[in-house]
């Protein structure tokens, strides 16, 4: 009898809830970009990446070299605006703005598709793990714990050198190793949402099954998705760049970051800029892209806010 | 001299929405022995009041007003000389008894540092004490169950468990931050009625703060009621539970569950409480409340001795005799 | 305890199990075997090598004397390094790999936890800036950028300290890669330490405790620290293990002859069962540390009973 004056407190509290809803009518995707954009780290960021990104896609049929031409009049040339080598050149005469952009390309193309096919099998198996739960639920997520227990980067050292190093190869083995925390985020949030008062009183009044899983149960998975796809990007573009600086990559004269990294590191005691430019645009990525993820997280799951 | 004494106290909150004054102008009295109660919705300040007086505000709150405890500002004091009191002569006992003890320590480490640091006990002496209290607050087996750690207490044994630890120095003040709000119904009986039996062996007087007027009915000489960080009615408990005299403390009333008054439909209070960091000009009650006038949102009503009843303090422009010709118009 | 203990070391076998097959099968796969590339052998000597590695059996019993060797703590033989074992190998590389690893891993647990420390009980004072600093810089900079730019600053430019190699465990070849691993490891342990501390300072078992009275430092010290410390338990093991693999990377920016150069050698020369040995050999260690991380963690939060 204690209690009842808490209870209407806490249906007013509801009904004042349905009431804001109502008079402001804005969805909760709405409020987050508003959220994302008035993030200033995060806005920021997003420009420069998406800047890197055409320059990648565009500036290589714009710029007058190619990236395996040597032009012999200009060896190991330092940046400047001579001969039109903004970065400078190689040791071999390369143009290395052109060389950066071409590696950037092959980084963000492995990044994307490793990151689309790593994020596709995170959620299929989690979400499949989630919503069968007993015994699936158990071996599967075992799986996901033994994978976690192995030193993945040994591993793609030895499926890259026993496979080869063909560009979908190199994909292959990054996603073998990134859909994991995919896999125990979606599970973890099935769980919690196929338990939700929602869920429950939509198969209460007789939603069949399948439209409870895309009515109520994905645009509730979209969130986490979505920030943890932003936290996949950065940690598949390294491990990319760790294996071609290992020389266990792409194969010249085609290259990527981590490439032009290992070659710069060879000579930077006579030509830094060889070492410099390639390290910076990996890291502004990265470091964009980390910055990305924050901002969707902070705007998509506002819990401590 | 009164025990502890309190003067226009007052708690503010730099947010990033701005300044947020989340409690204004509390001033009560509190004698040995005396129980008061604070009754309020959630957000009302109750809760900030007590905490501010006890230096347990979040980071960016700040108080302003003075709490004497026998003439010492508690609010303006070093932390050092804070600590000698709080713990000692003023201890406190939390809403959530599952996270506000320490899941790392067993409970006889949590009971026995505040014997070691107050009264310069051993450790020996100190565990010997704590059983004693675990026993007055009728913990089972309390010798064996002290050396356990707090997730293999129940929540009513752990409240439990947090009064004898608030107990443990034989406190002057005890301040009781809605210490039933968590448990069952039964076990918040059983919690009131220890806390009075307590009192009464003790000698200590409480500040207990609930937003249930049913735990003050059976506990508290005076109470006080707040709503939006202000003083709204402050009496007798007597003279508020026959006499409420403001709109607030009427609706409060309204919206409890009676044996006596078989039939009656309960009301509820309409509306929400007002949102702190937009606080409207006038009364905070003004928008929820049945008996306002064009005055209410403008101006600020006083918090001053009822006409009819020297001795309650009511905040409310509309005068008493006013408000029952309207109330008896229904 | 015990039996909770028992269990888990029960656990890692199947996931042992599951690499060593996976990498064996996957090794039997790749066309060719190992001897058929480039060199010419002849055929007696061809026979020899087969019978001597067991490659005339069939697969599944390949598969177990390799188990069993394995199990005799032998990881076989080199196939590009003639007369040397795979064990040989490892034991003149291990203990470069460790010295520089292990040390690396303690400064950096004992500097990230004091660093964290100070940082949550000080917000916005210097040591937070260089904390969430840091923090930034290592999760956007590898180690094969922060590395050279070391080398870059500190022996070439400065010239201060060799840009690399390896002369016999002398101090001042050790510095850069030792520094290298512990600002990475600390910029990941002193934010984690930061973050939970914060969060556990700002629970409502620490305001019962400033309630009680308590000063400061026991408050920290007594209630705060060993939850604080729990999140930390559970990031330093993936960051030993990482600190291992890593030092594929790290040994290649500063060339020492340890076991990370070791497989980056092996994997280039294409030499398998040097590889696979070691991957098996790193497998179990990561095993065991998540094992330890697992136990560590049990014993010191009194919720987990199993």
């Amino acid at each position: 009898m204690f209690s009842r004056s808490k209870q209407s407190d806490l249906a007013g509290a509801i009904e004042a809830n349905i009431n804001a809803a109502a008079i402001e009518g804005r969805s909760p995707w709405r409020d987050a970009r508003e959220r994302f954009f008035r993030n200033k780290a995060a806005v920021v960021s997003l420009v420069i990446l998406t800047i890197i990104a055409f320059a990648c896609i565009f500036g290589p049929m714009v710029l007058p070299y190619s990236y395996e031409d040597t032009d012999w009049n200009a060896m190991s040339l330092p940046p400047g605006m001579e001969g039109a080598h903004y970065f400078g050149t190689d040791e071999l005469g390369r143009d290395l703005l052109v060389r950066c952009l071409i590696g950037g390309r092959i980084s963000l193309m492995v990044g994307l598709l490793a990151t689309i096919a790593s994020v596709t099998i995170g959620i299929v198996w989690g979400a499949t793990a989630g919503f069968m739960g007993g015994k699936v639920d158990t071996i599967m997520m075992r799986i996901v714990d033994m994978m976690y227990a192995v030193p993945y980067l040994l591993i793609a050292i030895l499926m890259v050198t026993l496979l080869g190093r063909e560009f979908y190869l190199v994909v292959l083995t990054i996603t073998v190793f990134s859909w994991m925390d995919m896999a125990r985020v979606v599970r973890g949030q099935t769980l919690s949402i196929k338990s939700k008062e929602f869920v429950e009183a939509a198969h209460a009044i007789g939603v069949s099954t399948p439209n409870i899983i895309f009515r109520h149960i994905v645009p509730n998975l979209l969130g986490i998705v979505v920030i943890y796809t932003t936290v996949t990007v950065p940690g598949v573009i390294l491990t990319e760049s760790v294996l071609s600086f290992l020389g266990l990559g792409v194969q010249e004269p085609m290259t990527s970051w981590g490439v032009l990294i290992e070659d710069g590191t060879g000579v930077m005691e006579t030509t830094p800029w060889i070492l410099l430019f390639p390290a910076a645009m990996l890291s502004i990525t990265l470091y964009c892209a980390n910055y990305i993820g924050d901002g969707l997280r902070d705007a998509l799951d506002p819990k401590d806010r | 001299m009164s025990l502890l004494k309190v003067n226009n106290l007052g708690v503010q909150f730099q947010t990033p929405d701005g300044m947020v004054n989340a409690v204004n102008g509390v001033s009560f009295e509190l004698d040995a022995g005396q129980t008061l109660g604070i009754v309020g919705e959630s957000g009302s300040g109750k809760s900030q009041s007590v905490l501010a007086m006890m230096g347990l505000l979040a980071k960016n709150g700040r108080p302003t007003g003075e709490a004497l405890y026998k003439g010492q500002n508690l609010l303006t004091m070093s932390p050092k000389q804070l600590n000698g009191i709080r713990g000692d002569r003023i201890s406190m006992i939390f809403q959530d008894p599952m996270t506000s003890l320490n899941p790392y320590l067993t409970v006889e480490r949590q009971m026995t540092e505040v014997l070691e640091l107050h009264k310069g006990m051993t450790r020996k002496q100190a565990k010997k004490r704590a059983i004693e209290l675990l026993e007055a607050v009728r913990i089972p087996e309390a010798a064996r169950r002290i050396d356990m750690y707090p997730h293999e207490f129940s929540g009513g044994m752990r409240q439990r468990v947090m009064i004898a630890m608030a107990l443990l120095c034989e406190p002057e003040v005890l301040i009781a931050d809605e210490p039933t709000t968590a448990l069952d119904v039964t076990v918040q009986a059983q919690i009131l009625t220890l806390l009075k039996e307590l009192q009464r062996d003790f000698g200590t007087a409480i500040v207990m703060i609930t937003h249930d007027l049913g735990v003050v009915a059976g506990l508290c000489e005076k109470v006080m009621v707040m709503y939006g960080g202000r003083v709204m009615e402050y009496g007798t408990a007597n003279d508020i539970f026959y006499q409420p005299s403001h709109p607030y403390t009427i609706g409060l009333l309204g919206a409890l569950p009676r044996l006596d008054h078989d039939g009656d439909a309960l009301v509820s209070i309409p509306g929400n409480p007002p949102n702190m960091a937009n606080m409207p000009k006038g009364c905070p009650f003004t928008e929820r409340c049945a008996h306002a006038s064009a005055q209410c949102a403008d101006v600020l009503p006083g918090l001053l001795p009822s006409a009819a009843n020297p001795a309650v303090l009511r905040a409310c422009h509309k005068p008493v005799a006013e408000l029952k010709l309207e109330l008896s118009h229904g | 305890m015990w039996s909770y203990a028992f269990r888990r070391v029960l656990m890692t076998i199947p996931t042992l199990l599951l690499v060593i097959t996976v990498c064996y099968l996957m090794l039997h796969a790749t066309p060719g075997g190992p001897f058929d590339s480039e060199r010419k052998i002849s055929a007696a000597v061809m026979a020899n090598l087969q019978a001597k590695y067991h490659l005339d059996l069939p697969l599944w019993q390949q598969y177990l004397y390799y188990l069993k060797s394995l199990l005799q703590g032998d990881l076989g033989a080199s196939f590009r390094y003639a007369d040397w074992s795979v064990n040989d190998l490892v034991a003149n590389a291990l203990p470069i790999s460790a010295l520089i690893g292990g040390t690396a891993l303690l400064l950096s647990v004992v500097i990230g936890i004091v660093l964290g420390t100070i940082a949550a009980l000080r917000q916005n004072s210097l040591v937070d800036y260089f904390v969430m600093l840091i923090g930034n810089l290592g999760s956007a900079f590898p180690s094969f950028v922060i590395g050279p730019v070391l080398i870059l600053v500190f022996a070439i430019w400065l010239a201060w300290l060799p840009a690399g190699g390896w002369n016999d465990y002398k101090i001042h070849y050790m510095v850069l890669p030792i520094a290298l691993l512990t600002f990475i490891n600390v910029s990941t342990i002193g934010r984690v330490m930061r973050g939970s501390l914060i969060e556990v300072m700002n629970s409502n078992f620490i305001r019962t405790a400033k309630a009680k009275g308590l000063p400061m430092r026991t408050i920290v010290m007594r209630h705060a620290l060993k939850p604080a410390l729990m999140p930390v338990i559970s990031v330093v093991g993936p960051i030993a293990i990482s600190t291992i693999t890593g030092a594929v990377v790290t040994e290649s920016v500063f060339s020492l002859p340890g076991l990370g150069k070791l497989i980056i050698n092996g994997a280039s020369n294409r030499d398998y069962t040097l590889v696979l040995g070691l991957v098996v050999l790193v497998t179990v260690v990561a095993v065991l540390i998540n094992l330890l991380v697992d136990l560590c963690y049990a014993l010191l939060d009194p919720k987990i009973r199993y």
